[in-house]
């Protein structure tokens, strides 16, 4: 998702909107959580600010804002803190923040919730100001019972010295003194040459326990005297429960209860999952269609044929290109198609719960904790505050856990029992269940000169507005920026473009955030099109961008890295070809070289990956490589094989085996290089994903002259 | 009643012989290690070892268990191979969620008992059953090059 335009949460906000480069609004948020602490804390422990505490034993504990889903942000933050701090990474301890908006929301989201590539954009200074605050309170106590100046201390490993008298205090000696002191405003930060975590490839905190089964994830919560239980979800948004059969599922050996929530849901509840899912096979529900019934992938993607057609809202207009195509030497016009898409990450959907009538808990993985524990708060008529939140870690989410339809349902059903319970999702219900990223239907034109230029470029986006749901007050004047971000802001130079938004939502689908957002849609068609444009012009794919790219510097040195580390050029075996594409998204610069063979018999061969990234100010390369593998792994295999459909109102597929997951075999060889500068750090967890699509069409061309226009490819390809 | 050897230690449980393994694991015994991933044997996140071969316990009937055993990704870093592949694991900073690694390290382990020196086909082989959603694939090959290198 884009940076986000929202409305303060709270009056004790700060706003300052400004325009940011590239697109997108930044929502600069001036938070009140530098200030000290308020609310229920330790006596004995220093808490200069929301994000630091230090004990008298001295150790460290990091009150996280961003949680980890598996792109390494605990990591990125403690080593953030730790600089600052002084302190080694070995000495801090990692805590999910407690749902707590006005201490923990993301300055640029404007919520508390981890997503949209943000995190390191939104903690870069506010960490570091959190942990160079406190080093700056701890060192004053010391200078003050030595009777020396503070500048003359130094601190290594969370000890102060004072080497001209050769004493020394850790920072648990001084943590009580120090939590007396006003809080300074005006502490300096480290210049990057004294960084000594930032910037190198510490090791995870988190893997050891990841390697060994300890690590706990929501679905392992334990909870004394809790049961089990699975749900089965109304399988067509808006229909009805028309019956079950509660007797026999009474009667499977460990079940304890069944427990209907209106017409959304069923859940069978027992001693374990499996008589909780023998239970819910025996409950045997049927539902009703209703309205929806009818509706399949083409009724839903004839509907936004039809809205395509219509005008748009205008998200960026320079020039005017419509006449300037009309009038061009060579025109070019295309649909580019995105399907649905499921999340599934390997961790399904779950959530365990201890409602009771004045207080309620839940263990769960979520991106977004203050939601979840409204949400729970909702369904047991509880205030918020009775509601305690235990973030614990996710088994991937991809945006999934931006939404809080699971802990909503599931705190109905929790509401109902006396007894603590998990609810785990079957994978089949939770694909079925998703909310998925949105169909995309994309008009492209362009109009090229004599010389193979282009003189106008028209990009109409149709689809569902993901922010009219999340973020209503971000969605103004039915602009949806995600849905255009990174076609309103493509890296090229080009005298007369038109970017138009059509919203449509497609009847009986529920959407929602999924990893690379609107670049992964937008830079797909965009970097295809423009493919396209470069061999109607009769132009090498790198030559033709580098042409568009003279303003553009950082977006020209990672296209030239690529172009150099990928071989772009070189001879290649038959059947095989490179594809190329760029971006700049998430405040990120990023380029993409793809090879493929394309067997006869139409099958795809990822032969190699070279990416190039200039992400800025870097806070751990070895992470910024692994985002990008993995990135472009999800982004490779969806492009390849996934699409949701719909029959009758509901989703077709159900598992692994028909939503196709990229295996070990087919994963490419992949090499990262990174651009290292001192520019503004830009986000990383998307990037590979959003990139992966267009290099992939571009090979695919390259390789066998077919322009797959649709994803995803493997369906539209044909062999020999 | 029945009894489970599991890494090492002997269990009574009182369960259907037709429940999986995986819901006995850590719904009954309470050892979370082992994950739940699809339920129908395409994912491998519920892999552990019954008399040394990988297997996925989502469909692993407890009934069939009779006296063999089993080890989980709480033991397996006990045997050399577990422990060199561990070590790899972190070596190589391989995990990103983790959510699928438990599985991941209970192949590879396997594989290593069974071929010392795997090539790349062989890691394809005993690997491709183990879906990795974070994209981890890369690491992991090098990890058990790595760890076959020991
Ligand atoms: S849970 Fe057993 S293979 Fe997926
Ligand atoms: S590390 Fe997340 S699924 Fe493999």
């Amino acid at each position: 998702m884009p940076i986000l335009n929202l409305e303060a949460p709270s009056r004790r906000f700060v706003l300052k909107a400004s325009a940011l480069a590239g697109g997108g609004l930044l929502l600069s948020m001036r938070l009140p959580s530098l200030a000290r602490a308020d609310g229920p804390t330790d006596s004995a422990a220093f808490m200069p600010n929301a994000f630091v505490k230090i004990d008298a034993a001295g150790t460290v504990t990091l009150i996280a804002p961003h949680t980890e889903v598996g792109q390494g942000i605990e990591t990125a933050q403690a080593m953030l803190i730790g600089d600052e701090l002084d302190v080694g990474l070995d000495q801090i301890q990692v805590q999910p923040a407690p749902p707590d908006i006005k201490k923990y929301a993301d300055p640029l989201l404007g919520d508390q919730a981890t997503g949209g590539s943000t995190s390191i954009r939104s903690d870069w200074t506010r960490l570091r100001q959190a942990g160079a605050t406190a080093r700056a309170m701890l060192v004053a106590v010391a200078a003050k019972r030595w009777a020396v100046d503070p500048q003359t201390c130094r601190v290594e490993r969370g000890v102060i010295h004072h080497d001209p008298s050769n004493r020394s205090l850790g920072y648990g000696d001084v943590a009580a003194d120090a939590a007396t002191l006003p809080v300074p405003t005006d502490v300096k930060l480290k210049e990057a040459a004294e960084f000594k975590l930032i910037g190198t490839s510490a090791k995870r905190l988190d893997t050891p326990f990841k390697v060994n089964g300890s690590a706990v994830f929501g679905i392992d919560a334990k909870v004394p005297g809790m049961k089990f239980g699975t749900l089965a979800l109304v399988p067509v948004v808006g229909g009805k429960l028309l019956g079950m059969n509660e007797a026999a599922a009474r009667k499977v050996s460990g079940v304890r209860d069944v427990v209907r929530v209106g017409d959304e849901a069923v859940a069978v509840i027992g001693d374990h999952m499996w008589a909780a899912k023998q239970g819910l096979e025996a409950l045997a529900p049927t539902w009703s269609a209703e309205r929806h019934g009818g509706v399949t992938l083409q009724t839903i993607v004839a509907e936004m044929d039809k809205a395509s057609r219509t005008q748009g809202v205008i998200a960026k207009k320079e020039g005017d290109a419509e006449a300037s195509i009309a009038k061009a030497a060579t025109k070019l016009s295309a649909i580019y198609e995105l399907p649905f898409l499921s999340h599934s990450p390997m961790e399904p959907l779950n959530c365990t719960l201890h409602i009771q009538a004045d207080k309620a808990e839940i263990w769960v993985g979520t991106q977004v904790p203050v939601r979840a524990q409204k949400a729970v708060a909702d369904a047991a008529g509880l205030s918020p505050d009775k509601v305690t939140v235990n973030n614990l870690y996710m088994g991937g989410a991809f945006g999934r856990r931006l939404d809080i339809d699971s802990v909503a349902i599931a705190a109905k059903i929790a509401a109902q029992l006396q007894y603590p319970v998990k609810l785990v999702w079957t994978r089949e219900e939770d694909l079925r269940h998703d909310y998925y990223r949105p169909y995309y239907y994309d008009r492209v034109s362009a109009g090229l000169d004599a010389e193979g230029r282009i003189v106008g470029w028209t990009h109409r986006v149709t689809g569902s507005s993901i922010m009219a749901r999340w973020a209503p007050s971000a969605f103004k004047n039915g602009l949806d920026s995600d849905a255009v971000e990174g076609a309103a802001d493509t890296p090229y130079e080009v005298p007369a473009t038109l970017v138009d938004y059509v919203r449509h939502e497609p009847a009986g689908v529920n959407t929602g955030w999924w990893r690379g957002v609107g670049p992964t849609h937008n830079v797909f068609v965009t970097e295809s099109f423009v493919d396209e444009i470069a061999s109607a012009a009769g132009k090498d794919a790198v030559a033709y961008r580098r042409s568009m790219l003279g303003k553009n510097p950082r977006a020209l040195a990672v296209l030239n890295l690529a172009a150099e580390k990928s071989g772009w050029g070189t001879a290649l075996p038959p059947r095989c070809g490179r594809g190329v594409s760029v971006q700049f998204a998430f405040g990120s610069y990023v380029s993409c070289v793809i090879e493929v063979e394309v067997s006869t018999a139409g099958e795809i061969l990822l032969r190699r990956a070279t990416v190039a990234i200039d992400c800025g100010l870097t806070v751990n390369p070895d992470t910024v490589v692994a985002q990008i593998e993995g990135g472009l792994i999800l982004g490779l295999s969806t492009a390849m094989y996934n699409q949701i459909t719909l029959s009758a109102g509901a989703i077709d597929q159900s598992n692994f085996h028909d939503y196709r997951a990229m295996r070990i075999n087919e994963a490419p060889k992949i090499a990262v290089h990174q651009i290292r500068n001192a520019e503004k750090p830009g986000g990383v967890g998307e990037t590979g994903t959003a990139a992966a699509a267009p290099a992939l069409g571009n090979a695919i061309f390259a390789a066998t002259g077919q322009r797959l226009r649709k994803l995803p490819f493997a369906p539209g390809l044909k062999g020999a | 009643m029945k009894t489970l050897n599991i890494n090492g230690q002997f269990h009574q449980v009182d369960v259907p012989d037709d429940m999986p393994l995986l819901w006995v694991i850590r719904d009954v015994l309470g050892m979370t290690g082992t994950k739940f991933g699809c339920g129908i044997a395409q994912c491998g996140a519920c892999t552990v070892h019954v008399d040394g071969e990988a297997v996925r316990s989502c469909l692993y009937p407890v009934g069939t268990l009779d006296g063999k055993r089993v080890v989980t990704i709480e033991a397996v870093g006990g045997t050399p191979n577990g422990a060199k592949i561990q070590k790899a694991w972190l070596d190589r900073e391989v995990v990103q969620c983790g959510y699928c690694q438990s599985g991941q390290i209970m192949s590879a382990t396997a594989l290593l008992d069974r071929i010392a020196k795997p090539t790349d086909a062989d890691i394809d082989d005993a690997m491709s059953g183990n879906i990795c959603r974070c994209g981890t694939y890369v690491r992991i090959r090098d990890a058990i090059h790595a760890a076959a290198e020991v």
